[in-house]
């Protein structure tokens, strides 16, 4: 009996989204896939103990699954119940094969599809590949889970009934569209920076699992030199956690980390991966923050911060990938290298409603205006980034910003 | 799959169809584009429909028919026209959506038509 629990356990764990995959690229209908999964895993933990674990496990599990599904598309008495029928039996993959394909890939561009709301791709993402549930993944938006499933079940069904297209995009379509999938990923990433102090960190982070599917999309597009950016990007980041907050729970400021506390293990994965995308010699947004992440993970070694490198990454991103973050980046850089009358016009080209509510602005301008000498102007705005900021250490850290 | 396309358009582009300085590059950007569509052999069915100021409303509510002059909202982009298209996916619907002129002056909905009903089991 323990050894059918571990066996089914592990499959779980290793197969989950690939089994998915396969079903949905097949019947087009994740709800429906989802339950037939759910089902063959019941049926596995039922039968295995008596029959042993069988040889294949995840061939097992595809088999059940599939009649399953095929009998569900039978009951519903839909027209098109038998191109589901037909599309499930000419994969024709019996117990005995081995390999059973991956259609993960196909999975997270359905996911990312243009038809589908970018707030819900991220979590369809992780329910489908990751297998994480409602509450989870609200756990981590600050959704609440009946909402978050009510958006998941409307998207299931916007895919399950448009006929979006389930084939890879085409040459022409990949560049947007991988885009898409990437800033996706980026943004589960992004959920885990904005951990509220004091949480539970096991309940709401998704840094872990936007490595894996970071890692995920690297090998299964091993010629995409921004799948390879983005992994960079976020391992960089990654490395640096330990040295965010100090032994008393304090914020440390990137210029203050110890880097003693940076994983070096993660530093040389990303520099690998760079490296290995640089080799493409085409620009690309997450290639370029990657590669700014780089030159900061160089202060411990060399002892400096290389600006002039620093500026040279920004002016590319401002210029071929703009967006209010990166201009705000791109000024803070400006100040950290003791230019903030150059910070300071760089954030009066940014228009108002779009950084009303950005927390990063406001910090910006705050130093930017400490620097140049007017303090009444920087107070103000730094009291606003202060109001835009949920984390209390942060909070905490920016009351004391200006006297510093 | 079949997907209707539904066109709106802005008051402004609706003055143009009897406006004898912008008629022509009105009606000669849908001619172009329904040539494209039947070219591609995946029309079904469509029509252009007459403008908003034509529309009425109707409405039964506890058993009462209630008829209103005008469209049932009042929003800037008004429905101007439908087409019926088969194709694969609606990617490639959406491609032909993109390709209509309401979708630069204003927009295109494209839903999928519902499947035939299947008949009631024997």
């Amino acid at each position: 009996m323990r050894d059918a629990r571990r066996a089914a356990e592990t499959a779980a764990r290793a197969s989950y989204g690939r089994l998915l995959s396969i079903l949905v690229a097949r019947s087009r209908d994740i709800a429906a896939s989802e339950d037939a999964l759910s089902e063959a895993f019941v049926a596995a933990l039922r039968t295995w103990p008596e029959t042993g674990v069988p040889d294949n496990p995840d061939a097992w599990l595809m088999t059940a699954a599939r009649n399953t599904l095929r009998n569900a598309a039978r009951h519903r008495s839909v027209v098109d119940a038998s191109a589901i029928e037909l599309a499930l039996l000419h994969d024709g993959f019996a117990p005995e094969v081995p390999d059973l394909p991956d259609d993960r890939l196909k999975l997270l561009f359905v996911c990312a599809h243009p038809a589908i709301d970018e707030a819900i791709r991220t979590p369809l993402m992780l329910q489908t590949v990751l297998g994480l549930d409602a509450v989870q993944i609200g756990s981590a938006f600050l959704v609440a889970p009946a909402t978050m499933g009510q958006r998941l079940v409307r998207a299931k069904a916007k895919i399950r009934d448009t006929g979006l297209r389930f084939e890879l995009p085409s040459a022409e379509d990949m560049p947007e569209r991988l885009g898409d999938v990437l800033n996706a990923v980026y943004a589960a990433y992004g959920t885990s920076w904005d951990t509220v102090a004091g949480a539970d960190p096991g309940a709401g982070d998704l840094a872990g699992e936007a490595l894996f599917l970071g890692r995920l999309l690297v090998s299964l597009l091993p010629a995409e030199p921004e799948a390879r950016g983005l992994l960079a990007l976020m391992l960089y980041c990654e490395s640096r956690r330990a040295a965010r907050r100090d032994a008393e729970g304090r914020f440390v400021p990137l210029a203050r980390q110890d880097a003693r506390l940076w994983s070096r293990d993660m530093i040389i994965e990303a520099e690998g991966q760079l490296t290995a995308a640089s080799r493409s010699g085409v620009f690309g947004r997450y290639q370029c923050e990657a590669a700014i992440q780089s030159v900061h993970a160089q202060r411990p070694i060399t002892g400096r911060t290389e600006h002039a490198a620093l500026a040279t990454l920004y002016g590319l991103l401002a210029e071929r990938a703009p967006s209010a973050g990166v201009l705000v980046a791109q000024a803070a850089a400006r100040l950290d290298a003791g230019e903030p009358g150059q910070a300071l016009g760089i954030l009066r080209r940014l228009v108002a409603a779009e950084v009303a509510g950005y927390q990063p602005y406001w910090v910006t301008l705050a130093m930017s205006l400490a620097a140049t000498g007017d303090r009444p102007a920087a107070t103000e705005a730094m009291q606003t980034a202060i109001t835009l900021t949920r984390d209390p250490a942060v909070r905490e850290f920016l009351a004391g910003a200006l006297d510093a | 799959m079949q997907y209707m396309l539904i066109f709106t358009e802005t008051e402004s582009e609706f003055a143009k169809r009897n406006d004898p300085a912008q008629a022509g590059a009105y009606w000669g950007g849908w001619s172009a584009y329904i040539a494209a569509l039947a070219q591609a052999g995946i029309i079904v069915n469509g029509d252009g429909l007459q403008p908003p100021h034509t529309a009425t409303t109707v409405r039964v509510r506890d058993g009462k028919r209630l008829v209103q002059d005008g469209p049932f909202a009042d929003a800037k982009e008004q429905l101007a026209g439908y087409f019926v298209i088969e194709v694969p996916d609606l990617d490639t619907a959406l491609d032909w959506a993109a390709r209509a002129p309401a979708a630069s002056s204003a927009s295109v909905e494209v839903r999928p038509v519902m499947p035939p009903m299947a008949p009631p089991a024997a």
